[in-house]
Parts: structure tokens; C-alpha cells; sequence
């Protein structure tokens, strides 16, 4: 049985077998095709904390291709997990489909649950942990967008410290042939560990003097709550915008990436621009989690 | 200068070519504290030729078990096991930090699922030995940490 816990657990050639994979789902995602593969089946949706994105687009990847999901909302998690172990709500709720999605606040969580259960599991988000899923789709669309992932130039802009988005991002371009720049205030920076973990082609930089040369820039959300008072929030993630101006020097080919919702990091002005991907992306969640889905699933 | 820091025993166990500073560690692991009946002798931070320092333990009439031992290894990967039996050294073996330890390491990430005391969870590390350091990877949330030492259980 096959799970998918973490974008670790994943070597080059698995994650490049799933991006061929959900190529194939593409137009089946637009609803272009009948492919109908997980007739019969019943995903279980295992949410222990709010999302609207990556559970919709699970539900929708599933639907598409004629399968059926069971949803457990964050509400009814809270009553149902009154007094059960998360490893018991597993042992039920595996009797009761073929596949289960999970979101957990805690770490780990997700490596926990299939240990308890007897169908796959997709880690749809552990905590701080990791989203592989998310991976999955952020490298999906570049491949899609830039037509490679071997010897491009990605800007992380944003939080690079509290990002799971980012740290498992990261690591899996490290996989690949790539220049990594990170765009971060110092208190905001990528943890020391995780710099020496990666190896590979990474510097920091000042987004101003490296937009020319940028393929992809993935800009992250700089939350509040990351600051001690609200005056210097507003100076730094403002000074992290990104706006016509910022990107004005880039090359036409330049894509801009958001792992979604955004606030107020990119402005509303760059969405008519044809840099922008966001909501590509985030539509290409849906071939991705198919080529997942039918992969755990047949 | 000799290397017999303390009197000679006659059966029991010395623990040689300890991390120095670490032997009251080893200590606690083999559960020694203030109660003891055993006779214990600790030598720390003496000069050594292949650590600089080291610490040395000889508790008499004590030998140690699979489990202590992997713990020991886990905060001093060279130390040297030599089982003493009339007074003379009977078996001399160097300890071997296991690749798995279950139960042995606590992370220290509040957040991870292998401290919520109500799962059915038990705290799995992966070790890794890079010259003389131990580090060590939680199974669940993938935390790393390097001073063993703090998170035995
Ligand atoms: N009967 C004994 N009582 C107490 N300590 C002893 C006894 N016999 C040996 N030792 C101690 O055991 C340790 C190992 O002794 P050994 O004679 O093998 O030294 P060595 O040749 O330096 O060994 P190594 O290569 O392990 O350092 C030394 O610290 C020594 O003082
Ligand atoms: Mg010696
Ligand atoms: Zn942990």
C-alpha cells in the first residue's frame, strides 16, 4: 500500500512520474473528458482543521474521475474526536473508504494515521509539517508554465522561516537543477538548518537586483502575528509587496506564484499581467491530486 | 602517567572513552544516583591521547544491559565497554549507537504527534553519526536534534 506522507519520501523520479501522470488528467480536470477510473470508489476526507482549497480540489479531482468522498468537517472532527484517539478515528474511518485525506494540527500526524489504518493516506497538510500535495502542484506548474524544472532560477520571496510551503519546496527543487535565491527579512530568513540541509545553489538576495534573472517567483505570506507590533509588520511586508514597479525589469517569461489566499502580497494590478499564475496553480491542484489519487487508489 | 586512576576491581564493569563531562549522564542512565549500594568510581575529564579529555566510570559488581548500552552509545559513540572478572579484563568492546531507537528519545517539538500522551504513539528516532556527533531524527515530525543527551527518556 502506498501513502503519501512527505515530499521526502519521494525521490526524483517519483515526483517526475507524478507530473507526467497528471499531464495525462489535465483535460479530464477541465471536465473535458469522460475518464471515469474511480467509479466504485470513496475517498474520506479527514479534516481536523479548516480548509476550503485543498479539500475542494480532492473533492473535485475524485469527482471527476467517478469516485465518491466522504467529508469530515473541522466541526464535526472537534465532536467526533471528543475522547477518541486520532489513531482510532483512523482504525473507523479506514473501514469506511478506499483512500483518506488528511489535515492535523499536529506534526506527524499524518505518518501516525497510516500507521493506524488500512487504506492509503495523503497527507493534505501536518501542522507545520509538510503539504506534499502543495509541492507537488507548485512543481507541476512550473514544469507546465516554464516548460522545465532543470536549470531554472526561483525566487522565494516572503516567510521563508515559518513556510511549510516553502521548506518543502525547497527541497524538492534542490532535487533538480536549479538557482535558488531567497527574498526574506532577517527575521523572516530560512532556518540555518535547513540551508545546510539543502546544499545546492542558494543565496539570499535583494529581489531588486536579481528580478532579471528570475524564471519563477514564489512570494509567501508575511503574517502579522510573526512581529511584535503592528507598525513594523506594515514596514516589512510592505516592503515585501510586489507590484508593477518590482517586477518591471523581469524577463517576459517570468511567472509569479501564491501558494493562495493571498492578502495583500501581490497587488491586485499584477493579475492582469501575464506573469501571473496564482490561479493557474491553483486550478492545477486538480490534475496533480488525480494522478495522486488514481495512483493510491489502482 | 598511569592510566589507573582508581583502585583495581574485582568483577564489574569500566566504561572507558566517555564524552567528557558526560559520565554523570551515564550514571543516570544506568539508574546510579545517591541511593547506591554499588561502589562507583568516576573519573572526568582526564587527559586521553585519542579524545584530548574523556571520562571514565568503574562501578564493581554491575554489568549492563542491551538497552543501556544503546543509550550510552547515543552520547558517547566511542566509548569502550571493558568487563572486568578477577580483576583482570575479561571482554573489551566498543558500544554502537543503533540506527533505530524506540522509546529511548523524547522530541522536544511540542507540537509533534509523538508527545500526545493519549495515542497509542511510541517516539521512534533515526540516529546519524558524523565524526564524533550524534544527531538524531524524529520519525513523526522530522525535527532534528543533536544534543541527545537532554531528550533521553
Ligand atoms: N581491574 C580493573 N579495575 C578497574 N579498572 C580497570 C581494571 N582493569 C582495567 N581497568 C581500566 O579499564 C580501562 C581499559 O584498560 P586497558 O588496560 O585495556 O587499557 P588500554 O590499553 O588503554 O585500552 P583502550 O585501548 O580501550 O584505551 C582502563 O581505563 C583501565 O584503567
Ligand atoms: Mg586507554
Ligand atoms: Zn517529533
Amino acid at each position: 500500500m502506498r501513502h503519501l506522507i512527505s515530499i521526502n519520501d519521494l525521490d526524483k523520479e517519483d515526483i517526475i512520474y507524478i507530473l507526467k501522470k497528471a499531464e495525462e488528467f489535465e483535460d479530464v480536470a477541465r471536465g473535458e473528458r469522460n475518464f471515469k477510473i474511480l467509479e466504485g470508489k470513496i475517498l474520506g476526507n479527514l479534516f481536523f482543521e479548516p480548509s476550503t482549497r485543498t479539500r475542494m480540489s480532492f473533492e473535485v479531482a475524485m469527482k471527476r474521475l467517478g469516485g465518491e468522498v466522504l467529508n469530515m468537517t473541522a466541526q464535526e472532527a472537534s465532536s467526533i474526536a471528543k475522547g477518541e484517539t486520532l489513531a482510532d478515528t483512523v482504525r473507523v474511518v479506514s473501514g469506511y473508504c478506499d483512500a483518506i485525506v488528511i489535515r492535523h494540527p499536529l506534526e506527524g500526524a499524518a505518518r501516525f494515521a497510516a500507521e493506524n489504518s488500512s487504506v492509503p493516506i495523503i497527507n493534505a497538510g501536518d501542522g507545520a509539517g509538510q503539504h506534499p500535495t502543495q509541492t507537488l502542484l507548485d512543481l507541476y506548474t512550473i514544469k507546465k508554465e516554464c516548460g522545465k524544472l532543470d536549470g531554472i532560477t526561483v525566487a522565494l520571496v516572503g516567510d521563508l522561516r515559518y513556510s511549510r510551503t516553502i521548506h518543502s519546496l525547497i527541497k524538492a527543487l534542490a532535487l533538480f537543477e536549479t538557482k535558488i535565491y531567497l527574498v526574506s527579512p532577517d527575521a523572516l530568513a530560512l532556518p540555518e538548518e535547513m540551508l545546510e540541509e539543502i546544499g545546492g545553489d542558494v543565496s539570499r538576495a535583494r529581489l531588486s537586483e536579481i528580478i532579471e534573472e528570475v524564471d519563477v517567483l514564489y512570494v509567501t505570506r508575511i503574517q502579522k502575528e510573526r512581529f511584535p507590533d503592528e507598525e513594523e509588520y506594515k514596514k516589512v511586508a510592505g516592503s515585501y509587496r510586489i507590484t508593477l514597479e518590482t517586477i518591471k525589469n523581469a524577463k517576459d517569461s517570468m511567472i509569479i506564484m501564491h501558494p493562495l489566499p493571498r492578502v495583500d502580497e501581490v497587488d491586485p494590478a499584477v493579475d492582469k499581467t501575464k506573469h501571473a499564475k496564482y490561479f493557474q496553480q491553483a486550478f492545477y491542484g486538480v490534475p496533480v491530486r488525480m494522478a495522486i489519487l488514481s495512483e493510491v487508489m489502482l | 602517567m598511569k592510566e589507573l586512576v582508581v583502585n583495581k576491581i574485582r568483577e564489574g564493569t569500566v566504561i572507558d572513552h566517555i564524552n567528557a563531562g558526560k559520565a554523570l549522564l551515564v550514571l543516570k542512565i544506568l539508574g546510579i544516583d545517591v541511593g547506591t549500594e554499588l561502589t562507583v568510581s568516576m573519573a572526568m575529564n582526564v587527559p586521553s591521547s585519542k579524545m584530548g579529555k574523556k571520562d571514565i566510570l568503574k562501578v564493581e559488581g554491575m554489568y549492563i544491559s542491551e538497552e543501556e548500552l544503546s543509550k550510552i552509545a547515543l552520547i558517547s559513540p566511542n566509548a569502550t565497554i571493558n568487563l572486568i572478572k578477577d580483576y583482570e579484563i575479561e571482554r573489551k568492546f566498543k558500544v554502537k549507537p543503533p540506527e533505530v531507537v524506540d522509546d529511548v528519545l523524547k522530541c522536544p517539538n511540542p507540537m509533534c504527534v509523538s508527545n500526545v500522551e493519549r495515542e497509542p504513539v511510541r517516539p521512534r528516532f533515526y540516529v546519524k553519526i558524523e565524526e564524533n556527533e550524534v544527531s538524531a531524527r524524529c520519525h513523526y515530525c522530522g525535527g532534528k536534534i543533536k544534543d541527545l543527551a537532554n531528550h533521553i527518556i
